[in-house]
């Protein structure tokens, strides 16, 4: 499970300043950001913005684009679910329904006392052992109802 | 007694508990005073096999699978007793869906330690490379020309064609970026080789670099295979320290070294202008073309952009010769293809054969149909934005031009099953709201046409104004075919107008034969 640090400018800083030698920085250094505070706070974009010569809008832009960045941190948990067309063929959209059920959240959303964020992704490439997830970074193919429950519970620990 | 016993760390194993199954093994030999090494390796790719658990004899290595963490100490017992057990195959290379295959790219995967050098070379790795540098730069490039590789992330383009193209242009600096966002589903492989044998990617970029004149290569991973990143990671570092990168390049004066980016969660990113843009630090926003990367490519430098399937086949091209590899195929596809099968299927995994193949032979006899049991009713073939294909079209060849002749594709090989109890029309729809998802926005065909597209199959499903809407939705995917700035919009008719070709009756018209009567009333 991660934890996140609390917010600064500070670290912030130094995560910029390990990255600026790079050319187009600006990628790892918002997936750091992401990994040490668990979202792109609003105020970490000004900072970026400055050293890396850029405007806010077009730090704002990046951030927004890319489905891995959020501007508010993930519940404690993230259960991505595989929503993709070998999960469904697999059985997918049964088990995203079960989950959406058991976890009382659609689809998107973090559950009222953030303890877990249920995601859709778009392929994990376990195709050939759908349908997949990822608990927490971690990859469980071969679903049916029993692993399901599984991963639900253990995302609401 | 001392046991070699090789377990795969490739994500789709471990998914299925193959890290469960390497700390109770060694738990229980530990218990057991025996001595064990545990090489944990790529996967074989025959993934309704795994955890696939081998081990090394005299003669070769002998498989059993699938082994959970409970069947630990029997197939122990059965090892040191070579005694017989449920799940033992036999000899691994003696499995029929592996000794069917050819495999040229994926030689490797699955044998050697990714994170092993050492290894790669004991395997023949290397040799591409040594001889790419013998030949010098053009005569390397003239012999991918030569083999007829073309490009396996999709598009099918010649890659040597691209490399003689950046190798002409004139600039300081150039660039050889490995396409490594391997988003369509029911595709695997670049994961596959990147978790398996990471050196022959490396290789086939340093091959890249020193034939075109690039100082700089960059892989784009995306971050839904973080297996797959670290896998690289460790790699590169491996390659620097024995000398395949860095200043001196596989011993000689070529300098060359790889970077590893990660993607962000964007689909669209797969597309080579817009990973361009990703690396470069912006939104992935698809580049109008010309000029191609070629000219204009990364940091507005010449690039040789290329899937990890195209740089994995270039050592061995290299190795064993043009006129090698061509000899595989048919017509214009040479070489061998890494097919991917999976979604409701009873043998899913990555099936390596020479172009040629028929999809019915795909999915019926080697797939051995759907893992539900019920019978195959339409087989999705190149990811999301690739065609519906009936059990009608099964006899089509897997081949560039043969699939594209019935308005399909073969993309980057993944063939995902469905069984009867799929509804082509949701399917349809879903082409249409995965695009609107995934677009980057920058072109209105897409952008609008996509969110447009699943209103009207809504009111298609509804009943409403069918024939009318029929005729909105034809004209839409004309519209986004032809009008679209990449292949995101420019393909999403391929699954939607497949859909609606091959399966009418799923959106409330008659079949197809009768629904061709009415219209020639």
């Amino acid at each position: 499970m991660p934890i996140f640090e609390p917010w600064s400018a500070e670290q912030t800083a130094q995560i910029i300043a390990k990255h600026r030698g790079l050319e187009g920085p600006l990628l790892p250094i918002l997936h750091d950001i992401q990994r040490a505070f668990g979202c792109v706070p609003e105020k970490a974009v000004p900072i970026i913005a400055q050293a890396l010569n850029l405007s806010r809008a077009e730090v704002h832009g990046v951030v927004t684009f890319y489905h891995d960045f959020t501007s508010e941190p993930r519940g404690r948990h993230v259960l991505k679910l595989c929503r993709a067309e070998a999960c469904q063929a697999a059985g997918g959209d049964a088990l995203a329904a079960r989950a959406e059920a058991a976890l009382g959240v659609s689809i998107g959303d973090t559950s009222p006392d953030r303890r877990v964020t249920l995601e859709p992704v778009y392929c994990l490439g376990l195709c050939a052992t759908a349908p997949s997830a990822m608990l927490d970074g971690r990859a469980v193919g071969r679903l049916d109802d029993e692993r399901l429950d599984a991963l639900v519970a253990e995302a609401q620990r | 007694m001392s046991l070699r016993i090789f377990i795969p760390r490739d994500a789709g194993a471990v998914a299925v508990g193959a890290d469960e199954v390497a700390t109770t093994l060694l738990t229980a030999a530990e218990k057991r005073n025996i001595e064990i090494q545990i090489v944990r390796t790529g996967s074989r790719g025959l993934y309704w096999l795994e955890p696939l658990v081998e081990l090394a004899r005299p003669e070769g290595r002998t498989a059993f699978g699938p082994v959970t963490a409970a069947d630990v100490e029997s197939v122990l017992d059965a090892m040191l007793a070579d005694a017989g057990h449920k799940l033992r195959l036999g000899p691994v290379e003696d499995i029929p869906w592996l000794k069917r295959q050819t495999r040229l790219t994926f030689a490797r995967c699955g044998v050697i330690d990714p994170q092993s050098f050492e290894d790669y070379c004991a395997h023949g790795g290397g040799k591409g490379l040594q001889r790419a540098l013998s030949m010098g730069p053009q005569a390397t490039v003239e012999s991918v020309v030569q083999s007829g590789l073309r490009g396996r992330g999709g598009a099918g383009f010649p890659t040597g064609i691209k490399w003689r193209t950046v190798a002409q242009t004139q600039a300081p600096q150039k660039h050889i970026v490995c396409n490594a966002d391997e988003g369509d589903s029911g595709t695997f492989a670049d994961r596959m080789i990147m978790e398996g044998d990471p050196f022959v990617l490396i290789e086939g970029m340093t091959i890249a670099g020193f034939a075109v004149g690039a100082g700089k290569g960059y892989i784009y991973i995306r971050s839904e295979y973080p297996h797959a990143i670290t896998a690289m990671e460790a790699a590169i570092s491996a390659a620097r320290r024995c000398g395949m990168l860095g200043k001196k390049a596989g011993g000689s004066e070529f300098a060359f070294d790889i970077e590893v980016r990660a993607g962000a969660g964007a689909y669209v990113c797969g597309e080579e202008t817009s990973l361009l843009e990703s690396i470069e630090g912006r939104r992935g926003i698809v580049r109008a073309k010309p000029p191609l990367p070629a000219h204009h490519g990364l940091f507005g430098r010449p690039t040789v952009i290329n899937n990890v399937l195209s740089f994995a086949a270039a050592p061995l091209i290299l190795e064993r010769g043009a006129d090698f590899y061509r000899d595989f195929g048919i017509g214009k596809s040479r070489g061998t293809m890494p097919i991917q099968l999976a979604g409701n299927i009873k043998y899913g995994g990555l099936f390596e054969t020479a172009f040629g193949i028929s999809l019915g032979e795909l999915v019926d006899d080697i797939g051995g149909g759907t893992f539900t049991g019920r019978p195959v009713r339409a087989v999705q073939v190149g990811g999301p934005l690739g065609a519906y294909f009936p059990r009608a079209l099964f006899d089509t060849p897997f081949d560039y031009e043969a699939f594209a002749a019935r308005d399909g594709l073969i993309g980057h090989g993944g063939v995902v099953v469905f069984d009867d109890s799929v509804n082509m029309a949701k399917q349809a729809r879903f082409a249409m709201e995965f695009c609107a998802i995934e677009s980057c926005g920058k072109c209105t065909p897409c952008r609008i046409g996509s969110t447009r597209g699943v209103e009207v199959i809504d009111r298609i499903i509804a009943d409403s104004a069918r024939a009318a809407n029929l005729a909105v939705l034809e004209d839409l995917c004309n519209t986004m075919k032809f009008g679209s700035l990449c292949a995101l919009g420019g393909f999403t008719p391929y699954p939607v107008m497949s859909a609606l070709t091959h399966f009418p009756e799923d959106f409330g018209a008659a079949p197809r034969s009768a629904n061709r009567l009415v219209a020639a009333e």
